[in-house]
């Protein structure tokens, strides 16, 4: 069976019913059931018209669910009116699913939730395990966010932006490497990039495809994190990279900046550098210094002290951190940072305190192994004054 | 969504309240409504779709080690010496925020005891770490 194909048609189905005059909430349980159904069938046999199957398949689940409704509200007499079928809409309404699943109105776990199950075509079990919570939860999770969206209308223009940041979220999710939704959040991504001309859209594409070029050199053999400038090079997939840089130098030349333009342009230095030492630091710290004033975000100016570091030296770095602490106070990252350039300025016994630091705050187990390490590496080395 | 831990303890925490009277001097229609409040806090939290995990463990347990290339393991009985050290049972919820957390962990210890009243029973809330990178 075609799993990439079906998912494709999960939300050309759901926005066949949709425009139909059908319910969001009851058509997407329709289609989620008609998914399944597909899955245990199609291997067996698979339709001549895998979409025309799925539509009715789905919209006889939808008389169902409506006669059960009907049924449990004991109104026998309820007229179970289907809409008369239309032509089955060629429009694909990919786009709009993804403004209503991203509605501000959801918090940000249930919009990744329900969009990955509307749009991205999963099954709630395979959400589940991805969250690592169970069905049941899930499931609840979903039904919770339909019934918040339940009277908004399906062509409401919603805000790209949080359409935007709810890919970038299942992008991130996707390095913990269990399903694949960093894999996920790029078809998606490309798929709103067809159809949008917004520059950022075009913008985090191009940051999901220069990160994900670097996947399968950023753990070692045993799981352990590889840094940056450790990375085995020749594992990064070049032609990831190569569309990376192509998305983005297209949208860069609309001159709209945005933040996920200037964050793929850092990363496409990074990944243009054939060896960490060959690494353009002067043009990533330009590009921090533009970043910080689009965003103001200290977690930005954190990054940019790593950058001043490696452009003026480790003590220029660590004056760049004056006054963050106010902002990020406990933030196991800026720990972190200081660590890294205390390293560098050969201050090795305030490094190794400040690893401890980050490493005791930090809630990622990788990152505590590696912060651990790192510390440990300094325990032999002398001061250098 | 991080999630948490929230790790209930057979009496104790830093201050034990003296509402927080032993199981062994309630009634059974005291003991009942106490289980209810807690079955209806999992499954609020199920539709919330906050819930993970909920699960409780026997009072009495063994301290074991590993006793040498050629030894059997080394057990020590229970009960543990300090029995306010000793875990109950455990919510793990998958939140929002940690403030989400200590709103569910209050909660949990707002369970009806010896009276009615609520136990005020400390919990021990602890964040689970993930493998991948740490929120932002």
């Amino acid at each position: 069976m075609n799993d990439a194909l079906l998912r494709g048609l999960v939300p050309q189905v759901l926005g066949v019913l949709v425009r139909r005059g059908h319910d969001f909430a009851t058509a997407e349980d329709a289609v989620q059931e008609a998914l399944l159904e597909a899955h245990r069938t199609w291997d067996e046999r698979m339709p001549d018209d895998p979409k025309g199957w799925l539509v009715t398949v789905a919209t006889r689940r939808l008389i169902d669910l409506r006669r059960s409704e009907a049924a449990r509200r004991r109104r026998e007499e309820a007229v179970l009116s289907e809409p008369p079928p239309g032509p089955v809409e060629q429009a694909d309404d990919t786009l709009l699913l993804l403004f209503l699943c991203c509605h501000p109105a959801l918090s940000p776990a249930s919009a990744i939730a329900l969009t990955l199950r509307a749009v991205g075509g999963l099954t709630t079990r395979e959400i589940a395990e991805a969250f690592l919570v169970p069905e049941a939860t899930m499931a609840q999770r979903i039904s919770r966010a339909k019934r918040t969206l339940s009277g908004e209308a399906f062509s409401t223009p919603a805000d790209i932006a949080v359409v935007l940041r709810v890919l970038y979220l299942v992008f991130n999710e996707g390095y913990a490497g269990r399903v694949d939704l960093a894999a996920e959040a790029i078809r998606l991504t490309r798929q709103l990039a067809r159809e949008s001309a917004e520059p950022e859209v075009a913008g985090l594409l191009a940051l999901m495809l220069l990160h994900h070029a670097r996947r399968d050199a950023r753990r070692d053999r045993d799981g352990a994190l590889v840094t940056l400038d450790d990375q085995d090079r020749s594992r990064w997939h070049t032609d990831e990279i190569a569309e990376g840089v192509r998305i983005l130098t297209a949208a860069l030349a609309r001159e709209r900046p945005g933040e996920y333009q200037v964050q793929a342009a850092i990363a496409a230095l990074h990944d243009d550098a054939p060896t960490a030492a060959e690494t353009d630091w002067v043009q990533i710290l330009a590009w921090y210094d533009d970043l910080l004033a689009l965003t103001g975000n200290p977690l930005v100016a954190l990054n940019r002290a790593v950058a001043v570091g490696e452009v003026d030296g480790p003590p220029a770095g660590l004056r760049a951190l004056d006054g963050l602490d106010a902002a990020l106070g406990e933030h196991h990252r800026l720990d972190a940072v200081r660590a890294h350039l205390l390293e560098r300025a050969g201050r090795h016994d305030e490094a190794r305190a400040s690893y401890l630091r980050a490493a005791r705050r930090t809630t990622s187990t990788a990152e505590r192994d590696h912060l651990t390490k790192k510390a440990a590496q300094l325990r032999s080395r002398p001061e250098v004054r | 969504m991080p999630k948490y831990l929230l790790l209930k303890h057979y009496r104790g925490g830093p201050d034990p309240l003296d509402t927080d009277v032993p199981f062994d001097q309630w009634t059974p229609e005291e003991f009942d409504a106490h289980m209810a409040f807690q079955h209806d806090i999992a499954r609020v939290l199920q539709e919330n779709g906050e819930f993970v995990d909920a699960q409780a463990l026997t009072q009495d347990g063994a301290w074991v080690r590993y006793g040498g290339p050629d030894a059997a393991p080394v057990v020590t009985d229970g009960p543990f010496a300090e029995a306010k050290e000793v875990v109950a049972g455990w919510f793990m919820i998958d939140v929002e925020s940690q403030e989400r957390a200590y709103e569910v962990a209050a909660w949990v210890s707002s369970a009806p005891g010896k009276d009615g009243k609520p136990i005020h029973e400390w919990l021990q809330v602890r964040q689970v770490m993930e493998d991948g990178p740490a929120e932002p």
